[in-house]
């Protein structure tokens, strides 16, 4: 019977250790870097959002030296939106504008992002909450699209 | 006596919750779930990337379903799989049916009653014959697998035995059984046909289950209480705080990128707000080491200061490393994220000098 409570009690600590562990959204796209790319940036401008840097992270790794493979950080956002929640809520500025990372995985690509859904723990105020629930809606419905499209 | 009936009540609502979601009708489909949460890292058909390559005729072999409902469930505390909490029972069913649409044989069942053994004669077994692949402690490779600039040609990393999400997954019988058979296509080997005897077998089973004492601390994260940005006060203007970031940035080993309002490319032209800015850098060293542990990193990439005016104040404001690490459950980038937290704040105060 101990035995019992104490398998019970690890694998509630292992439970509650892992809780939130998928705080990251990321999937695989059967499409190449480019293609994948190209699915990603339209994807971002069917929901309102604007491409605001496509920022080349191998290029600067290649010219020192590195072995590396295709690599991108996409930051985009809705003008008004950004500047409303950077005037209102300047905690925030640091992660804006929102970013997507994209990178090769041989012929396939790789999109991952940070669910929004956890800013919520990191900004409790209240009016903050539907902006992150939007964007978790959006992401996920770009990141199906990235999935999706052949 | 009606405080026990509403309480009767509110139990029998919460056991039959998951059955009412799992109506007819509402079958969920293992194949479009395991596309959106799984198949980024094992591969589309299960062929493998950054995690294990769950179609493997030797995987699928030595693994019963509960193991893999656990895994999904549990996932691997600091080990990047996370533990997909969300999804009901019906639809991490859908998900073992779906992998197991690629297996032919018979499905393996393994009893869950535990091994008998001598595990400290089991730890000197396990340092001569598992510790090369799976480290001293089982503790297992490091990296997350056949990623980025990472060599192509390894179709497995070894996997951390004394992790708690593994632990309370496997079986002994499932692992015993794994010693016995091997798993064919990756470097594991059959210890069985290395002349090991079924003793020396529960034994090292018995060291792997002794590990749980100590995994079960590793489990939990200990960033939570971390705030989510710092914030430093400069006592110059804007202007002139851009530019001690930058030079403090190359004080610090780093190479200034470039520097942009907040909303470049983003406001429309000539409208950006010309009071908040960003100055990018980048250590390519660092850079390379953190994608090496883990490519999904970028999420912190290029490293970055924001310079704000607001109300007459000027600021500079940046992510806590420390606190979004816990985003990868990837316990190698913790310390990467501790050695960043640490060049951010050195940056910025050196800047508000």
């Amino acid at each position: 019977m101990k035995r019992v409570w104490l398998w019970c009690l690890f694998l509630f600590v292992v439970a509650v250790g892992a809780a939130r562990a998928d705080e990251l959204m990321i999937v695989r796209s059967a499409q190449n870097f480019e293609e994948a790319m190209s699915t990603l940036q339209a994807a971002i401008a069917a929901r309102g959002y604007k491409v605001g840097k496509v920022q080349r992270v191998d290029v600067g790794l290649e010219a020192k030296g590195y072995k590396t493979d295709r690599y991108r950080v996409v930051f985009f956002g809705k003008p008004g939106e950004m500047e409303t929640l950077a005037a209102r809520h300047p905690q925030l500025i640091p992660y804006l504008p929102l970013n997507v990372v994209i990178f090769a995985e041989e012929s396939q690509t790789i999109v991952t992002t940070a669910r929004p859904g956890v800013f919520k723990t990191f900004f409790p105020e209240p009016e903050l909450a539907p902006v992150f629930d939007r964007w978790e809606q959006d992401l996920a419905a770009i990141l199906d699209e990235v999935r999706q499209t052949r | 006596m009606r405080r026990d009936k509403s309480t009767l009540f509110l139990l029998a609502c919460l056991l039959w919750a998951p059955l009412l979601w799992a109506a007819p009708g509402k079958i969920p489909d293992g194949a479009h779930l395991y596309a959106r949460n799984c198949a980024a890292c094992h591969g589309e058909d299960g062929s493998g990337g950054i995690g294990v390559p769950l179609s493997l005729p030797s995987f699928q072999a030595t693994v019963d379903d509960a193991y893999l409902r656990r895994t999904i469930r549990l996932g691997r505390p600091g080990r990047v799989m996370p533990a997909f909490t969300q999804l009901s029972d019906a639809e991490v069913d859908a998900i073992v049916a779906h992998l197991r649409s690629w297996h032919k044989g018979k499905t393996p069942v393994f009893d869950r009653r535990p091994i008998k053994g001598d595990a400290s004669r089991g730890e000197m077994l396990f340092g001569r014959y598992c510790a090369g692949c799976h480290g001293a402690k089982g503790e297992g490779s490091h990296g997350t697998g056949v990623t980025f600039s990472r060599p192509r040609d390894l179709p497995i990393m070894p996997p951390a035995l004394n992790n708690a999400g593994y632990l309370a997954s496997a079986s002994d019988a499932q692992i015993k059984n794994t010693l016995i058979r091997g798993r064919e296509g990756t470097p594991m080997v059959a210890f069985k046909q290395r002349g090991l005897s079924d003793k020396d077998l529960d034994d090292i089973v018995a060291f792997i289950r002794s590990q749980e004492k100590t995994a079960a601390g590793r489990a939990a994260t200990a960033h939570d209480a971390e705030p989510p940005v710092f914030v430093v006060d400069s006592p110059y203007d804007l202007p002139t705080t851009v530019e001690n970031v930058k030079r403090a940035a190359t004080s610090n080993n780093f190479v200034f990128i470039r520097e942009q309002t907040l909303d470049a490319g983003i406001a429309p032209e000539g409208r950006e707000n010309p009071r908040q800015h960003i100055v990018y850098f980048c250590n390519f060293g660092m850079l390379n080491q953190a994608l090496a542990i883990d490519p999904r990193v970028g999420l912190f990439l290029p490293c970055r200061i924001t310079v704000v005016e607001h109300e007459g104040k000027v600021r500079m404001m940046t992510i806590n490393p420390k606190r979004l690490s816990r985003i990868f459950n990837n316990s190698e980038l913790d310390e990467m994220c501790d050695q960043m937290t640490r060049h951010y704040l050195a940056i910025m105060e050196e800047a508000a000098l």
